[in-house]
């Protein structure tokens, strides 16, 4: 788990660090910056190599990359060579500036929705009150870049995917941000933090054993947004902005060589990134169930978590990422208006019952 | 780079000026899309224009030509095995299949018959054919929809259909096998019985799609109720194959046409559906595959001992005459008018491929439909550009 | 949605295809590093016994792409046996196959009358230059090794009048 390791040394060192040796503020920031990169970074290439890869081969009876490195380990490192020498090209009719702009700002996004996740009991970027809100909130750029990828790039087929991308990614936030909303309302607070804690030192009808971990409890919420992410991700069945086949690809069409490689990094970045928010909010982030070791609340944690935490929170971005992969490469993609009437017609109703429900549970029972 | 005539020059600034005539009540811009030739969705060079009104297409019209290569006018100046050669790249992917009327219609002429186990090689070949080419079909309906995994089982399990004919014939695309009065060889010891193995394995892949494709909800919701062509219409387009029988027409050629090979022999089933949607094509294609194994374990079955050629010359003089005939192939109704003069050679060849008279329905049954639909429709159709252009 | 046994039966399909490949190895062959032998009767390359050819010019004459070139000189033979004519011989100058534009179709194969031309199942042999496509008579003699017999026959098959 390299990936771990060096999340872990930047991130969970980063803090723990500061309060053994004495880092001024200005270094402490440098070192959260470069966490958040490798926190993105490494997820990225991981997934790409064992999902992309390798699952997806072996589901197509292939076996995928196995040239470049020891099982095509270094495939990523290939691709990654032969996207950045191949010629940058903007389309003459483009509008240049924000051609340029558009891939940058979908990664942004990235970046930023990473900085809320924590990874130990003292490995964390930022420590919001509102960190749900701030995630939920900062997810939500990736849509402009998209759209004014499409628009920029003086192509009928990225503006079409453009278009779609925008209609598709508006309509399924909704539907994310109920469900989560299921979750603060269970855990009744919007810090991250807290909602680790509250998950792992809580109980299931008074038995400690699994903690409280909310894919248990909040079921519905958590197929809703996992639904809500995959659509997020325009991953298949939700794809139409990219819908190969008949737009060849989307709102990326018109990009080449760097930025292709930023929108395709970007892509995988934040499936992981979104699977790491799923993860913090319905399996339990980067903590096992207090009742394990006897612990009652973030104090009593011990130090070795910091260390343990960020892989943790790994193999459960790595699950969470299985699943959404799983399901990209066997269903076929939805039309757009089939997609709208998904979100409008069930997604939201039932997040909204869901709400209800839990409500109305938390305080009775 | 083809340089535009005056006619297209004159007819793109036609539609764009009948775009901005579109929907005048919301003065939205109509966009004239083209589809093509170079585009994942259609299979090969074939280009449609479209006229868009946001994502619904208000007229649309196909483009074909870009892969012509002349076949009809190669055939005025090739012997008759030269041409045999010719003729199995009209449609690629089931290529036995395109051999078979042009031989049979040189037979006709010539009044020889090819021994009864050339008959039934030939049908088994023929059904291998059509096995090959629409488990692609299969495969590639999930890619045109958006699922991946497909299309590579489809190409796992026609690998194994493909080696059968290597090993029979020597080529895998392009087996060239069949020859005037028989064919040109028999089979290797262990065909048939390595075929009988196959056929299990197809029909195995053939329930793995249904489970994987037909059953799933999605791929319903995307093909149910889209690109309807009814009974009628059908008949009066010229649609054939699947096509034709997924509208509900009863129409087999291998069933209603008497020639020389072993359909006769074998009982099976003609698919029909009431519907005439993307779904019901897909459908009947499917059942086709299955329909195809079964007549070839029972042919495999019983074919006959002796020779597999004809007491032919070797040096073949078709005497004069015309001939047709027609055979239904993967895509459709597929038929050679050969006319001879005598000679070692056709004096002239008409070929009649299915793809081109199925895809002749599209600007009929493209209008108002959505974005993502074309490429369902064209999916269900299945052309092969080999066999629009010829 | 009304029914989900669909959509969970087609994830059940590719996480089987997952679990076959991972235990059972996958349907595809690691080329270059090991190879399919191809069926016996693969048309790959053409194959010339030139003791046996007398340019006659039938396989160059029914190529559909006219992609053989054949050059010969009539030669005086000494005679068979003592005090006869001497006899005159075909010799082969030149036969090149000009593989960039071979449909392999093998008619001239088949038409051959003096089983000169042999089909063999080798596919590698690509070259870096189209013009060393064009094989000529050594490098097609060089192929005869490569040619395998005639696999056996199905039964009920009856054997070839040559």
């Amino acid at each position: 788990m390299s990936a771990g390791a060096a999340v872990l040394l930047a991130a969970g060192v980063a803090h723990v660090a500061s309060l053994a040796v004495e880092v001024p503020y200005w270094g402490q920031s440098l070192l959260r910056v470069l966490g958040g990169a490798v926190a993105v970074l490494l997820p990225a290439g991981t997934i790409v190599y064992v999902f992309l890869f390798k699952m997806m081969s072996f589901m197509q009876s292939r076996l995928g990359p196995m040239d470049a490195g020891p099982y095509g380990s270094l495939q990523l490192v290939a691709e990654v060579g032969k996207w950045l020498q191949k010629e940058d090209i903007v389309p003459e009719r483009a509008d240049a500036r924000i051609f340029k702009i558009a891939p940058v700002v979908v990664l942004v996004s990235t970046f930023l929705l990473v900085a809320v996740v924590p990874f130990g009991p003292d490995a964390w970027f930022t420590d919001f009150e509102g960190g749900v809100f701030y995630a939920l909130a900062v997810s939500s750029i990736s849509v402009l870049g998209i759209l004014i990828a499409g628009w920029s790039s003086a192509n009928k087929y990225s503006l079409l995917g453009g278009l779609r991308a925008a209609g598709q990614l508006i309509a399924y936030e909704l539907p994310m941000v109920l469900a989560v909303v299921g979750v603060v309302i269970q855990a009744g607070t919007m810090n991250l933090q807290d909602i680790v804690v509250a998950q792992n030192a809580g109980s299931i009808f008074g038995f400690a054993g699994l903690g409280n971990p909310y894919v248990l409890t909040q079921f519905v919420g958590f197929v809703v947004f996992m639904i809500a992410v995959q659509a997020e991700l325009t991953q298949a069945p939700f794809d139409m902005p990219i819908a190969e086949s008949e737009l060849v690809s989307g709102y990326m069409t018109e990009y080449s060589g760097f930025r292709f490689l930023i929108f395709f990094i970007g892509e995988f970045a934040t499936a992981g990134v979104f699977a790491m928010i799923a993860s913090v909010l319905f399996l339990g982030g980067w903590g096992v169930p207090f009742a394990w070791f006897g612990w009652t609340g973030l104090d009593d944690v011990s130090g070795w978590m910091n260390l343990a935490g960020p892989v943790i929170v790994l193999t459960k971005m790595m699950l969470v990422t299985f699943l959404i992969m799983w399901v990209r490469f066997s269903y076929p993609r939805f039309r757009e208006d089939q997609l709208q009437k998904f979100a409008w017609k069930v997604l939201i109703p039932v997040s909204l019952a869901n709400i209800a429900v839990t409500s109305v549970l938390k305080v009775a029972v | 780079m083809t340089l535009l005539g005056d006619r297209e020059r004159l007819s793109y600034i036609a539609a764009q000026a009948a775009d901005s005539r579109l929907n005048v009540e919301l003065e939205t811009e109509g966009m004239t899309l083209n589809i093509g030739p170079q585009h994942p969705a259609t299979h090969g060079t074939l280009r449609i224009i479209a006229r868009l009104d946001g994502e619904q297409v208000v007229w649309a019209e196909p483009s074909c030509g870009y892969m012509h290569r002349g076949y009809e006018k190669l055939a005025e100046v090739r012997t008759y095995p030269q041409v045999t050669t010719l003729v199995n790249r009209i449609d690629w992917l089931g290529s036995f299949a395109n051999e078979v009327p042009f031989i049979l219609a040189a037979e006709k002429l010539m009044g020889v018959e090819a021994p009864p186990r050339a008959q039934y090689i030939r049908t088994i070949l023929f059904e291998l054919s059509r096995i090959a080419n629409v488990s692609l079909f299969l495969g590639d309906l999930g890619v045109q929809l958006g699922a991946i995994t497909p299309v590579f089982l489809a190409f796992r399990d026609r690998e194994y259909v493909l080696n059968l004919i290597e090993a029979a014939t020597g080529g895998r695309f392009h087996p060239n096998f069949d020859r005037i009065g028989g064919l040109k060889d028999d089979l290797p010891a262990g065909w048939v019985d390595e075929t009988r193995s196959v056929t299990k394995k197809l029909r195995r892949f053939c329930d793995e799609i249904e489970d994987l494709l037909f059953g799933n909800e999605i791929f319903q919701s995307r093909t149910r109720g889209i690109g309807v062509i009814p009974r009628d219409v059908a008949l009066q387009y010229g649609l054939s194959g699947a096509n034709l029988r997924a509208s509900g027409v009863d129409w087999d050629l291998r069933r209603d046409h008497d020639l020389p090979m072993a359909w006769k022999h074998a009982q099976w089933k003609v698919w029909t559906h009431p519907d005439g949607d993307s779904f019901a094509r897909c459908w009947v294609r499917l059942q086709e595959v299955r329909e195809a194994t079964r007549i070839v374990d029972q042919l495999l079955d019983a074919i006959p001992a002796g020779p597999v050629m004809a007491k032919v010359p070797k040096i073949i003089k078709v005497p004069e005459g015309e001939a047709w005939v027609s055979t239904e192939n993967p895509l459709g109704e597929m038929g050679y008018y050969v006319v001879s003069r005598g000679d070692l050679g056709p004096f002239r060849v008409k070929i009649r491929s299915a793809s081109f008279n199925n895809i002749s329905i599209v600007p009929w049954l493209l209008r108002g439909v959505y974005v993502p639909d074309i490429v369902t429709i064209l999916a269900s159709l299945y052309f092969i550009l080999g066999d629009i252009d010829r | 949605m009304a029914r989900v046994p669909g959509l969970v039966k087609g994830l059940g399909v590719t996480l089987g295809t997952l679990l076959r490949t991972a235990t059972r190895g996958a349907n595809t062959v690691q080329y270059p590093h090991e190879k399919e032998s191809p069926p016996i009767r693969s048309r790959g390359v053409i194959a010339l016994h030139e003791g046996n050819c007398t340019s006659c010019m039938l396989c160059a004459r029914s190529c559909p792409d006219w992609c053989i070139y054949i050059e010969g000189h009539k030669e005086l033979a000494p005679p068979r046996r003592e005090g006869g004519k001497p006899r005159q011989v075909n010799k082969l100058d030149r036969f090149d196959i000009d593989y960039a534009l071979c449909m392999y179709c093998g008619i001239c194969v088949e038409v051959c009358p003096f089983d000169a031309l042999f089909w063999s199942p080798e596919y590698e042999y690509s070259e870096p230059r189209i013009a060393d496509l064009l094989h000529d008579k050594a490098k097609l003699g060089e192929w005869m090794e490569t040619v395998p017999e005639a696999p056996a026959l199905e039964a009920g098959a009856q054997g070839k009048k040559k």
